[in-house]
């Protein structure tokens, strides 16, 4: 048995009634237990994905239009495709979460166990795959034995390993785990984790995963979420999961919602059926702002996604609406910041994040990111120059270079900052240190520069 | 400290022959070894390295990358708090503030009788349980002052029994050898056999919903 539960159990899901594909088991506190995972309905889809061949399993996910819920939102089917018919290819499950506000997977992997193995199961068999890696983050302690208990169940049972479900097919699920680094979540650096190295990305090309991944062979990286709802599709067919969400995002999202709101939790919602205002102030949801507050701003997708404001709450919760208004819903994690929440505060905060978590493997990135939290932190401290905002501004379009970020803050009445950014970078981590800045100085220059002029006050009454 | 014990060492080539290079094995070996003294020992960096047929210093090079690794002794306790931002906007960085008032020491710093070592730390994906921490990996959230000296008295008296520092639970993960079907090298380049069978006898028309 689970044995870390000594402190009472930390769960941020709230069922709001809507429809449920991932989470439909999460109302039975037992459910990571084989017998009443199997008790409803488990490792059925397994079995009949067994019963027709691996590319008609691949074709009904791409006709899904599964998008990933690891941050880039990229179809999974159209992914499969990427692979060469090379072999051994390899399967990594990305659960090492650790996007700023997000908190879904660590749930799927607590809750749910074998959904996730199942669905790893059902992709290993689409996709000729012998050989699973499951990577979870290191800090996760309860997933990893709730892992750990179900693989050791499904393989006594005859779900993993050789012939499943009697049949001639034979995969292998092993779980990994990480030891505390945000950017293994990059799947190349994950992959380099992997391969018991320090966890720093590769540069894409040529290391696709899907051409160059694990061991230099192909390799397909989801998230646990994308995985997770691999065996309702393959039970319900595509069609009906279509049924669900908008044309282009079909099917549910796992939203974390933290911050200023009255009931911040983990919903499952549907995805584009639900705008940011429903969400933050319906009753099936969030029932409002603290202290019967208002919205300053809300991160929409992760510490690494442009910040939105009050005249973007009635945009739908689907990635192409959120995406064309200039932001992203990344890894599903929307923070709240009502009226009291100090802008500068709230950006250093979100740089020093990355400053902390760059892998210092490219110059731009570990410089940068670390003279942005500097400048800012000097500002907040009331000891800011007049100059530092164009500074770091220009730290950052060493970062990312082009129009973003500096033109675009250049040009009045520009709607929304160019997104995704350019990068000087390996990885996205550099740039994405960049969006809290742009997001917040152009929206509260003025708080910046208050502080800025306080300050020289300040210094200048006491010398 | 030491290097690992022979019970450790039976795990560790458990875990090993679980992939297909020995070095993929190197984290969780870390882990092992944290698990067996509290932190990471250069004897246990040394036998980790004989172990994967490495060098100490590759050892070294991945330990020290990784934030959950310490390489001196910590507290039996580490308390982790968040201060990332759905915390800090919730009051983590006073429950921070509150935590080292109270433990009399800085976060890094670990308090004289070695109980407990406060860290200062980013999202623990419980963001919406804000503020909260983990004592040694286990969770604690929506915490205040009174309640995060409620754990701290709890755990002093004995009666919170989380394990010790390094200890990341007890169930691991055994494949039997008659289950397994065999993990796959890099070097074993042909398509699984049961793939090949089934794609060649595949008919294109065919879809999931076909036999309901
Ligand atoms: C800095 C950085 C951190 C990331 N962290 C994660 C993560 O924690 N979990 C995750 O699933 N994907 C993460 N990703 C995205 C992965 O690189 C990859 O796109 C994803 O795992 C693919 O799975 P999906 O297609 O199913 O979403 C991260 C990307 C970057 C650039
Ligand atoms: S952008 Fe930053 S985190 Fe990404 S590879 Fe470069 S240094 Fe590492
Ligand atoms: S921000 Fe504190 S747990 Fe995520």
């Amino acid at each position: 048995m689970p044995t870390n539960n000594y402190l009472p159990h930390l769960d941020g899901y709230v069922d709001n009634e809507g429809p449920k594909i991932v989470t439909s088991r999460f109302n039975d506190p037992n459910n990571y237990k084989i017998s009443n995972y199997k008790a409803s309905g488990g490792y059925q889809a397994l079995e009949s994905a067994l019963d027709i061949s691996p590319d008609a399993v691949a074709a009904e996910i791409k006709d899904a239009i599964l998008l990933g819920r690891g941050g880039a939102g990229f179809p999974a089917g159209l992914k499969w495709g990427f692979l060469p018919d090379v072999y051994p290819r390899y399967l990594v499950v990305n659960g090492d979460e650790s996007e700023p506000g997000t908190y879904k997977d660590r749930l799927l992997m607590e809750h749910d166990p074998h959904q996730l193995i199942e669905g790893c199961l059902i992709t290993c068999y689409a996709l000729g795959i012998e050989t699973c890696f499951l990577y979870v983050r290191g800090e996760m302690a309860l997933a990893q034995e709730r892992l750990a208990q179900a693989l050791n169940d499904a393989y006594a049972q005859g779900y993993i390993g050789k012939n499943i479900y009697g049949t001639d097919v034979g995969i292998d699920i092993v779980l990994h785990w990480g030891a505390g680094a945000y950017i293994v979540g990059e799947e190349t650096a994950l992959i380099e984790s992997l391969e018991g190295n320090r966890g720093m990305p590769r540069l894409k090309p040529p290391f696709f995963p899907a051409v160059k991944g694990v061991y230099m062979k192909p390799t397909i990286v989801n998230n646990v979420e994308t995985l997770s709802n691999v065996p309702w599709i393959v039970t319900n067919g595509a069609d009906k999961y279509k049924e669900f969400g908008s044309e282009a995002s079909p099917g549910s999202r796992m939203l974390a919602i933290s911050g200023h709101v009255n009931r911040p939790g983990v919903y499952e919602v549907e995805q584009g059926e639900v705008t940011f205002r429903e969400l933050f102030y319906g009753d099936n949801y969030c029932q409002g702002i603290r202290n019967d507050g208002d919205v300053k701003m809300f991160i929409p997708g992760g510490g690494s996604a442009p910040w939105f404001f009050e005249e973007q709450l009635d945009l739908p919760l689907e990635a192409k609406a959120v995406g064309a208004a200039g932001s992203m819903l990344g890894s599903g994690a929307i923070v709240v910041m009502d009226q009291t929440t100090d802008a500068v505060k709230a950006c250093l905060r979100v740089v020093r994040f990355f400053a902390r978590e760059s892998c210092g493997k490219c110059t731009p990135c570990r410089e940068g990111t670390s003279w942005e939290e500097k400048i800012l932190q000097r500002i907040l401290d009331g000891a800011g120059r007049p100059e530092d905002l164009d500074l770091l501004l220009d730290v950052g379009s060493q970062i990312s270079p082009g129009d973003y970020p500096k033109a675009a803050w250049e040009a009045e009445g520009l709607e929304a900052v160019p997104f995704p950014p350019k990068q000087t970078t390996i990885c996205p981590l550099g740039p994405s240190s960049v969006a809290p800045i742009t997001s917040a100085l152009r929206r509260f220059r003025p708080e910046f520069e208050a502080k800025i002029a306080a300050g020289r006050t300040t210094v200048g009454a006491s010398s | 400290m030491s290097r690992l014990t022979s019970a450790a060492v039976i795990e560790a080539e458990e875990i090993i022959a679980r992939y297909p290079r020995k070095k993929s094995a190197l984290i969780p070996l870390l882990h092992l070894a944290q698990a067996q003294d509290g932190y990471v020992a250069d004897d246990a960096m040394e036998h980790i390295a004989e172990l994967l047929d490495i060098t100490p210093v590759e050892v070294l090079g991945t330990c020290s990358f990784y934030e959950m690794f310490k390489r001196e002794p910590v507290g039996k306790y580490l308390v982790n708090i968040c201060t990332n931002i759905s915390c800090q906007l919730m009051g983590g960085e006073e429950l921070l503030h509150h935590a080292e008032k109270t433990l009399g020491i800085k976060s890094g710093g670990t308090t004289e009788d070695g109980m407990f070592t406060i860290e200062d730390v980013e999202c623990i994906a419980a963001c919406t349980e804000a503020p909260c921490m983990q004592v040694n990996y286990r969770y604690a959230g929506r915490l205040d002052e009174v309640r995060f000296d409620k754990i701290v008295s709890e755990i002093r008296e004995g009666k919170l029994a989380i394990p010790a520092h390094g200890n990341l639970g007890d169930v691991k993960q055994h494949i039997p050898q008659e289950r397994e079907s065999g993990i796959k090298p890099p070097e074993q380049t042909e398509a699984p056999a049961w793939f090949v069978r089934r794609m060649s006898e595949s008919e294109s028309e065919v879809t999931i919903n076909a036999n309901k």
